[in-house]
């Protein structure tokens, strides 16, 4: 026989406000099954909860429902509290009367009647509720980083010094990221590489960190804790083991490419190393602009390498590892020139990305931290920064803020006036967001030392005559337009997605928005996690972000993996589908529904003929319990636990039957 | 090919000479115009000032009319026209309670669905399907066209989604048709200073002698338009302009069709050539062009 027992919050004037509490807790004491119902102020606070313990106690409940707010907000409380007292806590159910109903009514009648019949239906539910075990799986202890930038590099440090093995994975040939481009860092204008190549170089020498670079993620299968993941090392031509790194084929190479590194403002060689600080200091080879792969000669690297490292045959290799929890730290793009005609579609060579005026203030940079014009070589006597190029503007489908673009066009204006003091800066801007440690200082710094001017406005058009860059634009405060004679122009680009972003978050099976950063689990409370359990963020991947907030997130991740891995096993809710064998019929349906991949096909001998055949099998471990499986499975051997047919049709068959009472009294 | 034709106010009016050309184009070229019969004023600028139900029901009872019909849709010379009936089926279109105030405004329902096209639109849709195939008289070879959109015509690219809003090619590929030579310039989609002639003329003629100058600074013979206000401002009050910029220009604006009448063959007379301010003729003729 069951024993219920309902508990009807007030919370506060929350609920009680509107919906008759005490008529509740009346009429939840005829339902079938109820043996106590009560209301109480908050049910959520010390008395409440003791007052519900001891009624489990005395009363020797059999289940629990809790009528009072979103079983997302409460029911981890009552059901810890549950467990105290020896009561399965898959036995308590929240019927949430405040989120669902009364902080979306108004009227008093109709809204108690509707609290009414949501504890009449979760009172059916938990009736056929039965004791549920948490699920433990089994913890593997290694982490996998994806992205090599400091928010990679970051994560990937604090894993291997706290003892976990980490497998770091990077696209392009080095580890670095948009970091190792950058020239000085605000708000203190130290020297980006100066702070990230030690950090670089403890990373590779770390013997629990294993790199791998010019490599990409090329499939996910698993689930928290046992992810089995493969990585494709691309062919990079050049035997790692065998090069010592003297660089004689770079210098032989006679195939000269734009360099991504220097964002085309200078070459690098088809064989290549990015820059100089590279890690690992080893070339690879550019297949796509490489003499001998596209015009079947040349051959200058191989027959000059004094190892014999050139490998030409060289092919892809994935390699398998298993690892027990993965931070996604792939970093952003900036947005494309091309796409502002107003500003010359990318054709106006003097007008430059935010990263291209990094490369060009960098010591070590294309032309050695000379800040020039790329047209004819001239140091430009008056430079315009524009803010918010694609940034908070609607009309390129960007309205977010990029965030870091108004602190690094002040620290741009800075380091120009440093490098050509009788130069004239000028920056567009919208506002100045300098929310941050020593932030708004910076950029006073800019305007009131180094005289660098304000323009509160946006540009509408840049267009070059004889070499001069006219830039046109409003000055709001004034209510002027103005019209300013430039000789370079730097545009502060919109932080975008980077490339390949949706197609990894694909194979991670995390979600995306609308315009490709990750989505985390929560915006508040859990900024590193992702929907998928296992899967955390780290840096801008997930938003715009500078180098502090990256690496503070980059360690939040990291500490997260630890506690994931802490255990030796994981604990999980145990609400997910379970297949009744002697139903299945082995069609396997639900295999192709299944977003998560935890349908699994197992072997049973046919107990009649005692012939080999297939059953389904959901792994608990990997079931994230959507219930996609079950109206796809057609013979009903998938069942939700906690959430069964049984209960569900119930709930709805009680609601029904009332509404069927309600129509013959009318 | 067979349209409404909305000819707008300026049509019959200062830009007498964009209505004869269009008509005569359209004749050579089989495009079967009929005129809204009964048309009224699209309100122009006037109208969204005053009241934005006035200036959405205005355009709206014009393609009332051509919804009757029976034809592909509507045919507009001048670019504040063409952005007033484009916006009307824009903001129609989006808008329930607007549209429901309209209906009410006009007696009738409408949906905001019949087609709105600038001449230009269908000038290049004629030329790309090959219309202009041995119909070519007089090819405009030698003649340098700086082609001026303006603001209307592209603005707001929503709207009007009419090619690319800040580099526009419609023009151009339409000149280069009739064998002239499309010159790379910059002030294509810049504001001549359109009705601010009215009240504050410097800056019209500030703006429109900046674009003029751009012209001929990138070795324009001619400037193209799709607009009689545009046209008015660079055309009619180009003696002032010179005047207040000190510049020398003597630099012919030309309606696009008036350019595509030429290379069929048509005279200075039937095109209304000798009605612009900067006589086109002595220019033509130096570039080449037979007139």
């Amino acid at each position: 026989m069951a024993r219920i027992g309902v508990f009807v919050c007030h919370c506060g004037s929350n609920i009680a406000a509107t919906v008759d509490v005490r008529a509740v807790a009346e009429a939840a004491s005829r339902f079938p099954g109820v043996v106590h119902s009560v209301e109480y102020r908050y049910m959520c606070s010390d008395p409440g909860q003791k007052m519900i313990a001891e009624t489990i106690r005395e009363k020797d409940l059999t289940g629990v429902v809790v009528a009072a707010c979103s079983p997302r907000m409460h029911e981890p409380t009552f059901r810890r509290l549950a467990e105290k007292t020896e009561l399965n806590p898959f036995l308590v159910e929240m019927a949430n009367i405040r989120e669902h109903c009364s902080w979306v009514h108004d009227d008093r009648g109709e809204a108690t009647a509707k609290a009414i019949e949501t504890v009449r239906m979760l009172v059916e539910k938990v009736r056929r509720n039965s004791p549920l075990e948490q699920i433990r799986v089994p913890v593997t202890r290694r982490a996998l980083v994806v992205g090599g930038g400091i928010a990679g590099i970051q994560a990937a440090l604090d894993l291997v010094n706290a003892g976990v093995e980490t497998i770091l994975i990077e696209r392009s040939p080095s580890i670095g990221g948009k970091m190792a481009m950058l020239d000085e860092t605000f708000p203190t204008l130290d020297c980006s590489q100066c702070i990230l190549t030690p950090k670089m170089v403890e990373l590779s020498q770390h013997p629990l960190a294993r790199l791998y670079t010019y490599a990409e993620l090329d499939g996910v299968e698993g689930y928290v804790g046992n992810f089995k993941v493969k990585v494709r090392q691309k062919a990079r031509s050049v035997d790692h083991d065998k090069c010592t790194g003297c660089g004689l084929c770079i210098e032989k190479c006679p195939s000269r490419v734009p360099s991504e590194f220097e964002r085309g403002l200078a070459d690098r060689k088809s064989i290549y190393v990015p820059f100089p600080q590279a890690v690992p200091d080893k070339p690879v080879l550019d297949r796509e602009t490489c003499i001998w792969f596209t015009q079947g000669k040349c051959g200058a690297c191989r027959e000059i390498c004094p190892v014999e490292a050139i490998d030409y045959e060289d092919a892809d290799e994935i390699s398998e590892h298993e690892v027990g929890a993965i931070v996604v730290a792939t970093g952003y793009d900036i947005i494309g020139r091309s796409l502002y005609g107003e500003y010359g579609y990318g054709k106006l060579v003097d007008v430059l990305d935010g990263l291209q005026f990094e490369r060009m203030c960098s010591a070590s940079g294309p032309t050695s931290g000379r800040i020039v014009r790329p047209s004819d070589g001239e140091v430009p006597k008056t430079v315009v920064f524009i803010q918010c190029v694609g940034s908070r503007d609607d009309s390129k489908g960007r309205p977010y803020c990029s965030k870091i673009c108004c602190m690094y066009t002040a620290k741009h204006s800075m380091l120009y006036k440093h490098k050509v003091e009788d130069g004239k800066a000028y920056v567009f801007y919208i506002d100045v967001r300098a929310g941050g440690k020593g932030y708004e200082e910076f950029v006073n710094r800019a305007v009131d030392e180094d005289r660098v001017v304000y323009l509160r406005g946006r540009v509408s058009r840049i267009y070059e005559r004889d070499g001069t860059l006219f830039v046109k634009g409003a000055d709001t405060l004034s209510g002027h337009q103005i019209e300013i004679r430039a000789d370079l122009v730097v545009l502060a680009s919109a932080v975008t997605a980077a490339e390949g972003a949706r197609e990894l978050g694909q194979k991670l099976r995390i979600i995306s928005d609308r315009y490709g950063f990750f989505t985390e689990a929560h915006p508040k409370l859990r900024p590193v996690e992702t929907n998928t359990a296992g899967v955390f963020l780290a840096g801008a991947c997930q938003a715009p972000r500078d180098i502090p907030d990256s690496v503070s997130q980059a360690s939040a991740a990291a500490s997260k993996v630890l506690g994931l891995l802490s255990a030796d096993e994981l604990v999980r809710e145990p609400l997910v589908a379970r297949v009744n064998e002697d139903l299945c019929t082995g069609c396997f349906a639900c295999e192709a529904v299944c977003p998560y991949g935890a349908a699994e096909r197992v072997k049973r001998e046919d107990p009649r003929t005692g012939a080999e055949i297939e059953k389904a099998y959901m792994n608990p471990g990997v079931c994230e319990g959507c219930g996609a499986c079950l109206p796809v499975c057609r013979p009903g051997a998938v069942d939700l636990m906690g959430f069964s047919e049984n209960q569900i049709y119930s709930e709805i068959n009680v609601l029904t039957e009332s509404f069927k009472v309600e129509d013959e009294a009318k | 090919m067979r349209f409404a034709f909305y000819p707008g106010c300026a049509l019959d009016s200062s830009a007498k000479e964009y209505r004869e050309s269009t008509e005569v184009v359209a004749g050579d070229l089989g495009i079967d115009l009929k005129e809204i019969p009964e048309w009224i004023c699209c309100g122009s600028t006037p109208a969204h000032m005053a009241s934005r139900l006035l200036s959405i029901t205005l355009p709206a009872y014009n393609l009332v009319r051509a919804r009757a019909m029976d034809v592909e849709g509507v045919v507009v010379p001048c670019a504040s026209c063409y952005s007033r009936l484009k916006t009307a089926n824009y903001r129609i279109a989006r808008d329930p309670d607007l549209k429901e105030k309209v209906k009410r405004a006009l007696g009738e329902p409408y949906e905001g669905d019949v087609p709105v096209y600038h001449v230009l639109e269908v000038l290049d849709r004629v030329i790309c399907e090959g219309g202009l195939e041995g119909k070519i008289r007089v090819p405009l070879e030698g003649l340098r066209v700086a082609s001026y959109y303006g603001c209307l015509l592209v603005r707001p690219p929503d709207i009007t989604g009419f090619d690319d809003a800040e580099d526009p090619q419609l023009l151009d590929r339409v000149a280069g048709a009739l064998g002239a030579q499309p010159v790379e310039w910059r002030h294509k989609v810049e504001c001549c200073g359109a009705a601010l002639a009215f009240t504050q003329d410097d800056i019209v003629l500030k703006l429109s002698g900046e674009i003029l100058e751009d012209a001929q600074y990138a070795g324009a013979h001619v400037v193209s338009v799709g607009c009689p206000l545009c046209h008015s401002n660079l055309d009619l009050r180009q003696r002032n302009i010179e005047k207040y910029t000190g510049l020398n220009l003597g630099m012919p604006v030309l309606y696009v069709t008036q350019l595509v009448g030429l290379a069929l063959g048509r005279t200075p007379a039937e095109l209304g050539l000798k009605k612009h301010s900067i006589n086109p003729l002595p220019v033509l003729k130096r570039a080449g062009v037979k007139v």
